[in-house]
């Protein structure tokens, strides 16, 4: 229920009633910005964004740093497993 | 697909859980065993089914599936209220797929729906909302449930059809917040859990603030969790980390999604359109106090609560559904007398059994072999 999907605005839709086009796994749909602008932010500015959605709305703007330093975090994990298993390092 | 794939991958998958086996290897978790950790959020019971998570974690470790499943304990009566107002010759009864098969005393709005009731599917309240602009001759009820996750949708939605001077839209309202639930789970002595898997998406809404109680006054450990399978074993990883220090906090590891404050305008559109209920019925749990929402007076207009004479006839469940005992962790799902013979997916008894969500349904989907 509480189900997001990860999507790309590609397309600004309507600026007016905030709907943007996201592109999620390939399938394109209206997609409502209202949780995602500040006040005074133009729509425009999201295109190439990356957003959480859910029921029609973006809910949350994905950082993708933060998605970075999560999975280098992981990949830190694999390097000292790597250092210290003898067969690795023979 | 970006920001799902990475998170899918099997060898960190491996190392993940090299490191939970290792930590719990640990004297000062295995003088605490079993370590019994819930995770709240159906999304996340789904997927630890989905990719077998529990199979791989080490003895001692339980995961318990907790009440995150709207759909789950959304109470039959609710469903009789829904039907009551499909009945009504001029109504578009609209909803979300996953509250359409859920069993009412008599039937579901789908099997209404078969029998000529005008319900229909939606993905998206604003999908409820069109329909209400071009059937100008009919009323149009969204029913909308969820937690903190769908509520800005619906508030949103209705901000929108108060904008427009809709006067044919209404919403019949059984958003829940999953806070106060937790804060009873956590003060019922019948429930024994060391740390949780904190829902990802209620706080990208909420945010972190809300649950440090759960860490201050419980002292247990705490760590909002993305979906995927590296995300839930990374907070397994964090959880025990804790544990093993002797410390309780709020931790995010799903920080990609979620920010500390959670979504300002999300929760503005709550604030403005919604005001607690004194208190909700939650199957399978009872009553609990400021456990739900409905729409403020300002809102009145909109409230299909006030629009239609409603029976709701508190409905009981069958006397063998165990399902409280489930969600609380007392009883795995495959213990249930009912479970797989009287209670399936497609003929669902208790709340678990009724969404892919639930603890039931999931694992008689992917755990038919072990059952």
């Amino acid at each position: 229920m509480c189900l997001g999907v990860p999507g790309e605005i590609i397309a600004i839709e309507d600026a007016g009633s905030l709907t943007a086009v996201v592109e999620i796994s390939g399938v394109r749909r209206s997609v409502n910005l209202a949780c995602v602008l500040a006040e005074g932010v133009p729509p425009e500015s999201l295109l190439g964004q990356w957003v959480l959605v859910h029921v029609g709305f973006a809910m949350s703007l994905i950082d993708a740093e933060e998605a970075r330093k999560t999975l280098e975090l992981l990949a830190e994990l694999q390097n000292l497993a790597a250092a210290g298993d003898p067969e690795v390092r023979d | 697909m970006k920001y799902v794939d990475e998170f899918r991958d099997p060898e960190h998958a491996r190392r993940l859980l090299a490191e939970i086996a290792s930590r719990m290897a640990s004297p000062a978790l295995q003088a605490r065993l079993p370590i019994r950790i819930m995770e709240v959020c159906g999304g996340h019971t789904h997927s630890i089914f989905r990719y077998g998570l529990e199979a791989l974690l080490p003895e001692g470790l339980e995961l318990i599936h907790g009440p995150g499943c709207p759909v789950c304990v959304l109470p039959r009566e609710r469903v009789d209220d829904c039907l009551a107002i499909a009945a009504q010759p001029d109504v578009i009864l609209t909803t979300f797929g996953d509250a359409m098969r859920v069993p009412g005393s008599r039937q579901s709005l789908q099997q209404a729906k078969a029998e000529g009731a005008d319900v229909r599917m939606v993905y998206s309240p604003l999908d409820a909302l069109q329909i209400a602009r071009d059937n100008p001759d009919k009323r149009i009820v969204f029913f909308g449930l969820g937690f903190e996750t769908t509520m800005p949708a619906t508030a949103i939605t209705l901000q929108q059809a108060a904008r427009e001077g809709l006067g044919n839209f209404f919403l019949l309202c059984h958003h829940i917040t999953i806070v106060p639930t937790l804060r009873a789970l956590l003060d019922d002595d019948d429930v024994h859990v060391d740390a949780f898997i904190g829902p990802g998406h209620v706080s990208m809404v909420i945010g972190r603030e809300p649950y440090a109680f759960i860490a201050e006054a419980y002292h247990k450990p705490f760590v909002i969790s993305g979906f995927e399978p590296l995300d839930i074993l990374q907070s397994i990883l964090m959880l025990l980390n804790q544990l093993h220090e002797g410390k309780a906090a709020v931790e995010n590891q799903y920080r990609r999604v979620v920010s500390a404050a959670g979504n300002a305008q999300a929760q503005q559109a709550v604030a403005e359109v919604f005001e607690p209920r004194e208190r909700s019925a939650w199957r399978g749990l009872g009553e609990i106090e400021h456990s739900g929402v409905r729409l403020t007076s300002t809102y009145a207009a909109f409230d299909a609560e006030r629009a239609f004479a409603l029976p709701s006839q508190v409905v009981a469940d069958p006397p063998d559904c165990r399902c409280g005992e489930v969600l609380k962790g007392q009883m795995r799902p495959q213990a249930c007398p009912l479970f797989g013979s009287r209670c399936t997916p497609s003929h669902p008894m208790g709340a678990l059994m009724v969404s892919s969500e639930g603890a039931c349904a999931a694992c008689f989907q992917y755990q038919r072999m072990d059952a």
